[in-house]
């Protein structure tokens, strides 16, 4: 975490807090400070992930009523309380999310809306739960004997695990899990650099849900008595909102939006009955329309805002830079073919779409060191053919080798963890991360630093070689200069060409990059042709789908021509240019008048 | 259990599940068409209720002067964008429908809650009264924000839930309220008596099924909502206006909505909040659907009503707890039913 004077001064103030303020601030700080931990949870869930959640409170009730349960009825301890309250929460979550989370998106919303709703029901009607009633003298919390039934006592307790939690899923996100989990929206691209997506979800969901167990804790040794009140929907909806409110982006936008979300509503209490008569209870209306002004015209929330007051200018992370400079290990690389050894063997691969023959039974080989273009006008099967080959979809017949090893129908994750690493037709970059963050993905499967390692720091070292290793891409394709700048801020040309540093990243055998050139200009092309040579030239394989004729013709050794998903010719370029069957294709026809097929047309193809 | 507890279930079962299928139609199409999961369907049904219920009861609803208040907003709202884009062609009809309709039914509510007044009247006029607020609501909250995300859509239809219970509390008081039932008298079949208005319900539900099925297949207007549901962009491409679209699609839900809580007054008390219970449950059966499948959907309502009925008999307290619980396992079936596919469009 990089140290800030402001950060100092906040923990300073914090810990001072029960000298400075009345205690009815102290219990209010408490209250914040419970929100907190459960909004933190779908800040990583909600913001980052992009996965919502309605139900956070029931995973607080399933904590609350868990210790209470045990704690009263059971006579434990509450410490136990606490170990049964986060193991029986992790148990439904996990369940949970295992069922939900396969669906797309706006299932897991509504799923836990309805199990909200029912588990309310549950509390509000065992028995053994004390039904609407719930569970009363419920012990407080004891370190060897020290009480900490106090309000400041808890005040302390609660601001330490929230801050340590907020430490956690800072570090979290600042690591390799956190990347990939930040690369959750882009779907596919992170797959195909080993990112498993299933379980990136399940793991920010059981963490948001633990939080929620953790609050829920807290919640009953500082009440001492519980209902099912505060578990129900509606608080689970106003989790999200302070999720929403405070900038569901950020570790601090939780306490911003949790803060303000409970001291609103307070006034608003106080207030409302002197405007509309008491007796109505209409903070509910006014709640609402708040709501729907703040997503209408903020929807990214305060704590962005004040980010952007308080930061003066964006520099290069100190720590990072520290990090980069320290030595650190190198990454563990592959084993390379020699060159001229066949790296991929593509035999009679076949799409069918219903009647649609989209690749008919293409054959090549391609050879180490060797970059081999794959042309052909629009909607000749080109992309269709890398999808193949790469494990995005699946073949209909036919065979692909790579390295000597059958690698068709094993998935793209899979495929992506032997050295074969592919680009996408169009720039698929996260454009809030930073450009050395974004080549940094590529490495995903060259470690295997877990959720736990990262969020408490175990995984510094393997962090620093990622980064190293990012670092040493970007130099070698001539980006060390913007490492730090957001990816999105650059130009197209320049986030190719991360892209590409991002695919060398994962230490390939085989690139595969689809339509590389498109949209660049011409000195970013010949920039690019210039990579892509000196890559051939250390040994790198690469395929290419490329339209531009004068930048395939002029780099690659070894040409396909497709037309309608079936070969059309093959050989080196000079022939390609040639080929009566290509021109045919490309110009609809020739006149007599371009002379004979032996000879290569003056202007241009 | 004898047969004649089980057919009386069935029957309860049956009339609310209709209702449910409805109501979960009504989702299907708002989702289908706008990508809103539209959670304030419910409020519909409270305000279509105690419209009904407070004429019937010789007093002026409270929507009467929530629809001038809305339909004022609304005009404010329009003209804010007709000054911003310097074209006030097409305001007058906004200030037809939005500030002029609304005050003539102001003005004749007394007489519609007076006495002598034949009830289908009044259900015509709660009709009048509850309908326009869908098109208000799409206008005010979801036009600003169509071009946002199934996800920040869903989380401001839950704002717009909160506003409208809070609308309802203010306008309607906390007490609950019935409706008369639409058709007196019962008829004996079997050794059970089924009531009158479990024939309404049935009836009206066909009817509005076939009147959709009607709408949808042979109209213009149908077939371009079919056309945005299927492909948002195409259908823009060949001129059909989004607003239009989501427009109309309100007033649709709106209506079913409303027309769904007159009928499910009569059998249960409304109170200002009870919609939410009733809309989510029309959700339940949505999901069996995917939030794709109308015929899938009423099958599920039907299920969820026979099963909400003998949920109430055997475990009474626990009845909403195995309603929303249904969800996970419908859920875990989809999930193998269904190729993963990832988020909106």
């Amino acid at each position: 975490m990089r140290v800030r004077p402001l950060l100092i001064i906040v923990l300073v103030l914090l810990a001072a807090l029960p000298w400075l303020v009345p205690a009815f601030w102290i219990t209010q700080m408490n209250y914040i400070g419970l929100y907190s931990l459960v909004v933190l949870g779908l800040v990583l869930l909600t913001g980052i992930g992009g996965l919502t959640s309605f139900g956070q409170s029931a995973f607080v009730g399933l904590g609350a009523y868990t210790t209470a349960w045990l704690t009263t009825a059971g006579g434990m301890s509450p410490w136990l309380g606490l170990v049964a309250a986060l193991t029986l929460t992790f148990l439904v979550a996990y369940g949970l999310g295992a069922i939900t989370l396969r669906l797309s998106g706006h299932y897991l919303p509504l799923c836990t809306l309805a199990w909200c709703l029912a588990l309310y029901y549950v509390y509000g009607n065992l028995d053994f739960l004390g039904r609407y009633d719930g569970i009363s003298g419920i012990p407080p919390l004891s370190v060897g004997g020290w009480s900490l039934g106090s309000t400041d006592a808890m005040y302390g307790l609660i601001w330490v695990l929230l801050l340590l939690s907020m430490w956690a899923t800072h570090n979290l996100l600042d690591s390799r899990p956190g990347r990939a989990i930040r690369a959750l929206r882009s779907g596919t691209m992170a797959e195909s650099f080993g990112v498993s997506l299933a379980h990136c979800k399940i793991v920010i969901f059981v963490y948001a849900a633990l939080l929620g167990g953790l609050s829920g804790w807290l919640y009953a040794h500082m009440q001492r008595a519980i209902s099912p009140s505060p578990f129900g929907l509606s608080y689970g909806i106003e989790y999200l909102f302070m999720a929403v409110v405070g900038g569901s982006g950020s570790v601090w936008g939780a306490v911003v939006g949790a803060a303000v979300i409970l001291i609103v509503k307070d006034q608003l209490q106080d207030l409302m009955p002197s405007l509309v008569g008491s007796g109505m209870n209409v903070e509910l209306l006014a709640f609402g329309v708040l709501m729907i002004l703040v997503l209408q015209f903020a929807r990214d929330g305060i704590w962005p805002l004040l980010a952007r007051l308080g930061r003066a200018g964006e520099g290069l992370d100190p720590v990072r830079l520290a990090m980069l400079r320290a030595p650190a290990a190198d990454l563990p690389s592959r084993a390379r073919p020699q060159a001229g050894e066949p790296v991929l063997e593509v035999d009679q691969v076949r799409k069918e779409f219903g009647g649609l023959v989209a690749v008919n039974d293409i054959s090549f080989t391609l050879r180490a060191g060797e970059i081999m273009g794959l042309i052909g006008p629009n909607g000749a099967g080109k992309s269709t053919t890398f999808d193949l080959i790469s494990g995005v979809q699946a073949l209909t017949a036919g065979a692909v080798h790579f390295m000597g090893q059958r690698i068709d129908g094993l998935g793209a994750r899979r495929i992506a963890g032997l050295g074969l690493t592919r680009s996408f037709q169009h720039v698929q970059l996260m454009p809030d991360m930073s450009v050395l963050e974004n080549v940094a993905l590529g490495a995903h499967l060259r470690c295997n630093a877990g959720a736990w390692a990262a969020a408490l720091r175990l995984d510094r070292a393997q962090e620093a070689s990622m980064l190293r290793e990012a670092a040493r891409q970007l130099k070698r394709v001539g980006l060390d200069d913007v490492m730090d700048r957001p990816a999105g801020s650059l130009p197209l040309g320049r986030q190719r060409i991360v892209e590409i540093a991002r695919a060398l990243c994962s230490d390939p055998i085989l690139l595969l990059l689809d339509e590389p050139a498109a949209g660049l200009r011409y000195q970013e092309k010949q920039a690019l042709a210039e990579v892509l040579d000196q890559l051939r030239q250390e040994g790198m394989s690469l395929l290419l789908v490329e339209h531009d004729m004068d930048f395939v013709m002029g780099l690659t050794d070894h040409l396909l021509v497709m037309d309608f998903g079936t070969r059309l010719a093959e050989g080196p370029p000079a022939r390609i240019q040639s080929d009566p069957a290509v021109l045919e294709a490309y110009l609809g026809g020739l006149d007599d008048t371009w002379g004979g097929p032996g000879e290569a047309p003056k202007e241009p193809v | 259990m004898d047969l004649t507890i089980a057919l009386i279930l069935l029957q309860d079962g049956i009339m609310n599940g209709a209702i449910y299928a409805l109501l979960g139609l009504a989702l299907v199409l708002v989702f289908l068409v706008t990508r809103v999961i539209f959670i304030p369907q419910g409020e519909f049904v409270t305000y279509g209720a105690l419209s009904l219920a407070f004429l019937a009861n010789g007093k002026v609803p409270g929507t009467a002067w929530l629809l001038v208040l809305m339909g004022v907003l609304v005009c404010v709202v329009e003209a804010g964008s007709c000054w911003r884009a310097r074209r006030f062609r097409g305001y007058a009809r906004t200030l037809g429908w939005a500030l002029v309709l609304p005050l003539v039914l102001l003005a004749l509510a007394p007489w519609a809650a007076g006495p002598d007044v034949p009830l289908f009247l009044r259900v015509l006029f709660s009709l009048a009264l509850v309908v326009p607020m869908g098109p208000m609501i799409y206008r005010l909250v979801y036009q600003p924000v169509e071009q946002a995300s199934v996800l920040v859509l869903l989380i401001i239809s839950v704002a717009v839930h909160f506003a409208m219970t809070g609308l309802g509390l203010v306008f309607f008081g906390a007490e609950g309220w019935r409706t008369p039932p639409l058709v007196e008298g019962s008829v004996q079949m079997g050794p059970v008596a089924w009531s009158g208005q479990t024939f309404a319900v049935l009836a009206t539900c066909i009817v509005l099924i076939g009147g959709l099925w009607l709408f949808f297949s042979r109209t213009l207007y149908g077939s371009a909502l079919r056309a945005t549901a299927v492909n948002r962009r195409g259908a823009r491409l060949v001129g059909i206006s989004t607003r239009m679209a989501g427009s109309l699609t309100f007033t649709l839900a709106a209506a079913i909505g409303a027309l769904s809580g007159m009928l499910i007054a009569a059998i249960t008390t409304i109170y200002y909040d009870t919609g939410f219970l009733i809309g989510l449950k029309g959700f339940v059966a949505a999901i069996f659907g995917g939030l794709v499948s109308y015929p899938i959907t009423a099958a599920g309502a039907l299920f969820v009503g026979v099963l909400e009925a003998f949920a109430s008999f055997w475990a009474s307290p626990f009845k909403e707890a195995i309603v929303f619980t249904l969800i996970i396992p419908v859920l875990l079936w989809r999930s193998f039913g269904s190729v993963h596919l990832d988020e909106e469009d």
